[in-house]
């Protein structure tokens, strides 16, 4: 059977030596590895239950008056996209459960993304060769927050209506292009036409997945192309990689853990509750309700936006810079640029521009590690800010207290992690080289 | 009959059995001693995989079953975790794992070399080549502005005059949420509004209205603005202007010290307007005031507009302050 399969398509596409290469490809291993593989496969996830959900959404912004099962629904006046979103939950059987895994899988995406993100730099795997694969990562975050967001935005119940509205007023906070930029997407003043809707629907479900997965495979041929990263070892070496081989030995685990995203998924979409709609209501541009926290990864945005304090940039009557640009726009503008930049900077101040196939142990590049760590305490921090109505409403926090505090906070709290992560690299590093003395003396007398 | 069954039997069977491997020393995948009670643990999960799977299919089909989203969700992502341990323990017990060596890629200097000279000796018979790359790359930006300038359509991206647009103008009457007019007297002082513009289009950003009363000495309001706020009464655009949210929260001092006053906030970065001095910001990051509307009260003691908007309702742009809003 194998063998005639083999012969068949060896014939028609020689793939065969290709083949006989792939399945001896070698990965090294390490658990911290696997985060871009949750990535990859929730991915698959999110395509999957995407193409269910697509079979019953309306991308519409007709209104129609609801007159389905769910009680305090009844009478109210909602577009069709809101309607079906709520049919999806409610009527359609498995649809819910399909509608919380994509949901999660969403969640879990970007997660993993996030933390392969922190494995890629603080190991310093995107070092020349593959600072170009680290490129592409970065690109994806970009891509999959933008993806998750208009896939929420769509579903135009309340929470996802005041998400575009934010949303529309970053773009409209653009210096000297906002108003026309807004204008543009949204097809005239917030919130816009029905075809704004269809622009949304067809990023969603098109565009950007098209442009994610054409980049997973450009991400996934470099890395083939310049093999894995691997910590140092007594055979592993900046010449040879050593681990195991696709087959047989990494298929079946990488299969498991393919399998196990999926496990996780399901149960989180069958027994987690998420973004139940029904409860929001449609969104009304007069409407809004307190407590309104977006997924996870948009955390970070809202915190920026809550923490610049009152002011606009004007020059007589001229707007040059409304608040909202600070947060919205600036903050994770420069966010990327610093992380798009690394490579190339890490590169000209340490004046290292060899290959570099071993990873680094964060301690054992002091100053990235430090920096890296201050650098994303300082997201991490505006990402808490976030939160600070939560916070409000669990322990009675003022709010206005944690504002200032944050506001001070967020930008001594990274000075204060960058010196002692500095020192605690340091620390490790010399606690090592005591350790080696320590040895060498202890070994001499058997000697 | 008979003989022709087993025949067949034997031809089918004998295609699926594996030829035997008679040289050991041609091996590429080590040998390794088999493992019974492995395959034994594989086979009881890939058991319970099968029947998870179908309790879920059970589940879906039978609608007496309450909580099916519940029990869908618990059936299937069972079904995954036992396949899930199955591949795991194959992969760790029942496969051989090796430890392979292979070498990292480096460069191909004579390639690249290579490339470098065919590039060139590619473009030899070119006398001008600076003057024709100059002319191909202005082809090239023309017909790229030609193929986007079609974007424009999208929306109106010159004409951002919509943005003034409110529906409120002079004589306007003030409606809730189910259409009935308001009456100056039905509004009572510390509580929170929601009106409309009658007979207008309610999803713009210039329609909404929050409206709150005061006690007359209580309100401290710009300069020309005396007149805005007949017996007390009060009207903003309900339209944060910092990122677009609905002002849903009205706040009464709990704790006079921190919150002297009473305020407008808005629940999705919490500006803090003042509703006693023209919209004012107190807190938050809103950099304008809320645009406050003239209120009258005509003979029959209805509410009506008395004019548009002190300033451009909605987030801010570029623009925002340059004039007011138009009708």
């Amino acid at each position: 059977m194998i063998s005639r399969a083999v012969h068949f398509l060896d014939e028609r596409a020689g793939v065969a030596p290709f083949f006989r290469k792939a399945l001896r490809y070698v990965f090294p291993d390490h658990w911290s590895f696997l985060l871009g593989e949750v990535a990859l496969y929730s991915f698959v996830m999110l395509v999957g239950t995407g193409i269910y959900l697509t079979l019953f959404f309306k991308p519409s912004l007709a209104p129609v008056v609801y007159h389905g099962d769910y009680l305090p629904l009844r009478g109210r006046e909602m577009s069709e996209a809101y309607q079906s979103t709520v049919d999806i939950s409610l009527r359609i059987k498995a649809g819910l459960l399909i509608r919380q895994t994509h949901h999660w899988a969403a969640d879990v995406f970007v997660a993993a993304i996030v933390l392969h993100l922190l494995r890629i730099f603080f190991t310093g795997a995107f070092r020349k060769p593959r600072d170009l694969t680290y490129y592409i990562g970065l690109l994806m975050l970009i891509f999959a927050l933008l993806e998750g967001y208009l896939g929420y935005s769509l579903v135009d119940d309340l929470l996802s209506g005041m998400g575009l509205a934010i949303g529309y007023s970053v773009a409209m906070s653009l210096p000297f292009i906002g108003a026309n930029i807004a204008q543009l997407l949204w097809d005239g003043p917030f919130p816009g036409s029905d075809a704004f809707m269809s622009r949304m629907y067809v990023a969603h479900v098109l565009v950007l997945p098209v442009l994610i997965g054409t980049l997973i495979v450009l991400h996934l041929t470099l890395v083939a192309a310049r093999h894995h990263t691997q910590f140092i070892s007594r055979r592993a070496t900046e010449k040879k990689v050593v681990g195991m081989p696709t087959f047989p030995a990494y298929a079946p685990r990488s299969l498991g853990l393919a399998f196990a995203v999926a496990a996780v998924l399901f149960l989180m979409g069958g027994l987690i509750q998420i973004n139940p709609i029904w409860q929001w209501g449609p969104y009304h541009v007069s409407q809004a309700t307190n407590g309104a926290q977006p997924d996870w990864y948009l955390g970070w945005l809202i915190g920026a936006l809550r923490l610049v304090p009152s002011f606009d940039v004007t020059i007589g009557h001229y707007t040059l810079v409304p608040n909202a640009f600070w947060g919205g726009a600036l903050f994770p503008l420069f966010v990327f640029l610093v992380l798009f930049a690394w490579p190339s900077l890490e590169r000209r101040v340490t004046g290292d521009y060899a290959f570099h196939n071993l990873l680094d142990r964060p301690r054992d590049a002091p100053w990235r590690t430090a920096i890296g760590v201050a650098f994303f305490t300082w997201i991490f921090v505006v990402f808490l800010a976030g939160a600070a109505d939560r916070m409000f409403v669990l322990f009675g926090l003022s709010y206005q207290g944690q504002v200032w505090a944050f506001r001070v906070l967020v930008w001594v709290l990274p000075v204060a992690v960058l010196f002692v992560t500095k020192r605690i690299c340091d620390e490790l590093l010399r606690g090592e080289v005591v350790e080696v003395r320590r040895k060498l003396v202890e070994a001499k007398p058997a000697a | 009959m008979t003989r022709w069954v087993i025949a067949l039997l034997v031809l089918v069977l004998g295609r699926f059995r594996r030829r035997p491997r008679l040289d050991s020393e041609a091996r590429i995948v080590p040998a390794g001693t088999p493992d019974r009670r492995a395959e034994n643990v594989v086979l009881l999960l890939f058991a319970c995989a099968t029947l998870c799977a179908a309790a879920s299919l059970f589940v879906y089909a039978w609608d007496a079953i309450p909580n099916q989203t519940q029990f869908l969700g618990l059936a299937l992502g069972l079904a995954f975790a036992f396949v899930s341990a199955a591949c795991i323990v194959i992969g760790r017990r029942l496969v051989v794992t090796e430890e392979l060596e292979e070498d990292y890629g480096t460069t191909h200097p004579e390639e690249e070399e290579a490339l470098d000279q065919l590039v060139a000796e590619g473009g030899d018979r070119f006398t001008r080549k600076r003057l024709l790359i100059v002319a191909g790359a202005g082809a090239g930006t023309a017909i790229g502005a030609a193929l986007l300038a079609p974007v424009a359509s999208l929306g109106p991206v010159f004409d951002v005059s919509s943005l003034y647009r409110t529906p409120w103008r002079r004589g306007v009457r003030l409606v809730d949420e189910a259409g009935r007019v308001f009456l100056a007297d039905d509004v009572e002082e510390e509580t929170f509004y929601t009106a409309y513009p009658e007979h207008a289009d309610r999803e713009q950003m210039g329609a909404p209205l929050v409206v709150v009363r005061f006690k007359p000495a209580e309100l401290q309001l710009p300069e020309g603005r005396a007149m805005w706020a007949p017996d007390g009464i009060v009207a903003y655009s309900k339209i944060c202007t910092h990122a677009g949210c609905a002002i849903t929260l009205y706040r009464k001092p709990t704790f006079a010290p921190v919150e002297p006053k009473p305020a407008l906030i808005c629940p999705c970065h919490y500006s803090t307007f003042d509703a006693t001095k023209g919209g004012e910001v107190l807190f938050g990051p809103a950099g304008r005031p809320l645009p406050q509307l003239p209120l009258a009260i005509d003979g029959s003691g209805e509410l009506r507009a008395a004019g548009n908007f002190s300033g451009a309702v909605g987030p801010s742009w570029w623009g925002v302050r340059n004039h007011g809003p138009r009708s």
